[in-house]
């Protein structure tokens, strides 16, 4: 682990252990932003890791975002900061400045669009996007579209379209925004593809996937060696060890096809990677969360206790940026194309 | 934190990936006309000319010292020279067993004149080696068993029954794991390995046991006063538990532990994309997602491997994670298509399929059963 690495672990697992508070969670889902560990994120410099040290960022990799952003899902922080993170390497991929406070990314669905259109004062954007997180919270919005056929992304302030709040069911905030024909503080060709959102979202998720379900085997297992039933730990029974192992088995494997997916990004295109990686924590989710929840008995179905701020974000998470279907379908299909004699040279060469 | 494994991200070195190159060549040469049906038998063809040839392009014991006839290269070649026969499908069944476990058995806990009369002639894809462990009355709970080495003048005589000896017919040695000491209550002590000579041991007896495909890979050993030399002894008496655990951890830490249906992916893949639509594209991946994370799983257990680290744990969760989604494909399969399984007749897809259904339930028996190793799994957990 490289010397920024292990400090950004370090900061971000002291920061949220700190703040990211049983309280603050019910806080934010009541509605209230959490200012005061966004503003700690901030100020330990965790929400611009891949901005350069002169644009006032960390100036890390991908891999150095993946330690902050998987941190985010294990302890179910109610912030934007994986939309922050990646709608702050877009901007500096654009050459754009990056503002201060949260950001967020629109739109999130592979077939919706905002439409970018050059005008005397500037470019323009117009059009509607659907569950926005945290649009509602965010200073700026950043999105990517075409300017000339080129993809170019586009700062824009959060005032400057209408938003129709919503949530997800983890009740973080999930809105609609729409423009019409609204300024853009900046924007400029950026050097990725059109539906990088979509693409790089759906990393971030399957990293804070594999932060939750970690959250869920560390508490499953902690909850079997204190709760005592028939005279003993019920994690001293055969079923619920085999149970959790399982559970084991798919947080080591959602874990890993994340981090795959962050080292791909580092190097080249990593859309194959982030297929494998959105399917893998998907499936490992559902699986995940049902094994969590089995082993806690009723208490883990109560709202007192904290089991679904892990589990209701991994029931949300998995459909956001695509679901696994969708991206199976996606990698499926590219597979095909390419024929059963390249796929295990594909393989390999990744 | 967090969680009880450590599977850090593992890149193969530049020399690993010139020497796949090498490899695909190789094996290119060697089965471009074989049929896909026959590719999917993958680590269960024997056949000891093929060996031979992988032993004269240096590639049975890869890592071992040079003294003993080694190449002295990494884990991290070793592991695609590996990964490159199994997903080519090649008969690598008459060296597996000793490059994987019985040779660095040796190296480990055997004597200086065992290494030296038996090491080269592995490297050299010579010597075929069975494995064992399992009686009739011990499977699982292996440290039950009862074949017993009695102390006799100048060895041990030897008296019970092995079984589920794969290729004991065929092989020329099997590392054997016999109680030299009955302790009360203390079925862990008193076992003992050796290194037993199939071909040349009076008393030793060997029968098939037929598999339920009519196969011949099975085998029953009956020791009758069958002599042991003392120095066929592998490491100190009373210290076989501990050697037999460090051997069932390089037993499970290869890419034969999720690749075993590679042969069915494939065709299905073939099958998809001659007609592709979203059913067949979303199983397929699903069935790559499941096959891209497991490799970079493996190959991370190839890392630590080659850093020194023990890797029980993380081969315990490669291998039961892999062996549940080796068995999910033929499963796939059959929820995707209008197709029966066939044993020599039909498509190659439904031989493939034939040969993958019917030895599916081996995959999480053979090498420590699912239970036993999400027992393991449990206990580095800490629940147990």
């Amino acid at each position: 682990m490289t010397e920024l690495r292990s400090l950004l672990s370090d900061t971000v697992t002291r920061l949220f252990s700190d703040l990211a508070t049983k309280e603050l969670i019910e806080a934010a889902e009541k509605g209230t932003w959490p200012d005061k560990l966004w503003r700690a994120l901030e100020e330990g410099g965790l929400t611009l890791p891949l901005v350069s040290d002169a644009a006032g960022g960390a100036g890390g990799t991908w891999l150095d975002a993946h330690v902050v952003i998987r941190a985010s899902g294990r302890y179910t922080a109610p912030v934007p900061l994986a939309e922050t993170i990646v709608a702050g390497w877009l901007l500096s991929r654009a050459g754009l400045d990056v503002p201060f406070g949260p950001l967020t990314l629109a739109p999130v669905h592979r077939d919706e669009r905002l439409t970018l259109t050059a005008s005397a004062d500037g470019v323009k954007v117009s059009g509607r996007a659907t569950r926005v997180p945290w649009a509602r919270d965010a200073g700026h919005i950043v999105t990517v579209g075409e300017l000339d056929g080129r993809p170019t992304a586009a700062l824009i302030a959060r005032g400057a379209g209408t938003v129709e709040e919503d949530r997800n069911l983890a009740l973080e905030p999930r809105d609609t925004l729409v423009f019409r024909a609204a300024p853009t503080v900046a924007a400029a060709p950026a050097d990725v593809p059109t539906d990088a959102i979509y693409v790089y979202g759906a990393m971030t998720r399957a990293a804070q996937m594999a932060g939750a379900l970690e959250a869920c085997l560390v508490q499953s297992v902690r909850y079997a060696t204190e709760r005592k039933q028939f005279g003993r730990p019920i994690g001293s029974f055969q079923a619920i060890q085999q149970n959790l192992a399982v559970l084991a088995g798919h947080v080591a494997a959602a874990g890993m096809a994340a981090e795959c997916a962050f080292r791909a990004a580092e190097r080249a295109d990593a859309r194959f990677e982030v297929a494998v990686a959105k399917v893998r924590a998907g499936e490992a989710a559902g699986i995940g969360a049902g094994i969590a929840h089995q082993t806690h008995g009723a208490i883990g179905f109560t709202y007192e206790h904290s089991l679904h701020f892990a589990t209701r974000r991994l029931w949300s998470w998995r459909a956001e940026f695509g679901s696994e279907s969708a991206w199976a379908r996606e990698l499926g299909y590219a597979v095909a194309a390419r024929g059963a004699d390249a796929l295990w040279s594909d393989l390999t060469a990744r | 934190m967090p969680g009880v494994f450590r599977f850090a991200l593992n890149d193969l070195p530049p020399e690993a990936e010139s020497l796949r190159a090498e490899v695909r060549d190789f094996l290119q040469k060697e089965f471009s006309g074989a049929a896909p049906a026959r590719r999917a038998r993958s680590w269960g063809g024997f056949d000891r000319e093929f060996s031979r040839r992988v032993g004269a392009r240096g590639w049975i014991g890869m890592t071992w010292p040079k003294k003993y006839g080694g190449h002295e290269r990494s884990f991290l070649e070793r592991y695609v020279v590996m990964e490159e026969m199994l997903a080519a499908g090649a008969p690598v069944s008459a060296h597996w067993v000793a490059d994987r476990q019985s040779g660095p058995l040796l190296l480990r806990f055997g004597t200086e004149a065992q290494r030296e009369k038996i090491l080269p002639a592995i490297v050299r894809g010579e010597l075929a080696f069975a494995i064992g462990m399992s009686e009739p009355d011990s499977g699982s709970d292996l440290a039950s068993i009862r074949t017993r080495a009695t102390r006799s003048d100048g060895g041990y005589l030897v008296n019970g029954t092995k079984v589920w000896t794969s290729n004991a017919h065929l092989s020329d040695y099997a590392i054997s794991l016999f109680r030299t000491e009955v302790v009360p209550d203390k079925k862990h002590e008193g076992l003992t390995q050796f290194l037993v000579d199939l071909r040349n041991t009076k008393g030793i007896t060997i029968r098939p046991i037929i598999d339920l495909a009519g196969k011949h890979h099975f085998n029953e050993v009956n020791f009758t006063d069958a002599f042991v030399p003392d120095d066929a002894r592998v490491g100190n008496e009373g210290d076989g538990w501990k050697q037999v655990t460090t051997e069932l951890g390089f037993e499970r830490s290869g890419p034969e532990r999720y690749l075993s249906s590679i042969a069915l992916i494939r065709e299905l893949v073939r099958e998809t994309a001659t007609h592709p639509d979203d059913r067949g594209a979303e199983t397929i991946g699903r069935m790559v997602a499941s096959l891209a994370t497991l490799r970079q799983m493996s190959t991370s257990v190839a890392g630590m491997l080659q850093a020194g680290e023990t890797v029980n744990l993380e081969a315990a969760a490669v291998k039961d994670v892999g062996t549940t989604f080796e068995q999910s494909i033929p499963e796939l399969a059959h929820a995707l298509l209008d197709l029966e399984p066939t044993l020599d007749t039909g498509s190659d897809l439904q031989q493939v399929l034939g040969y993958i259904t019917q030895t599916a339930p081996s995959f999480s028996l053979r090498g420590g059963t699912r239970e036993i190793l999400r027992g393991i799994i449990a206990r580095g957990l800490g629940l147990r």
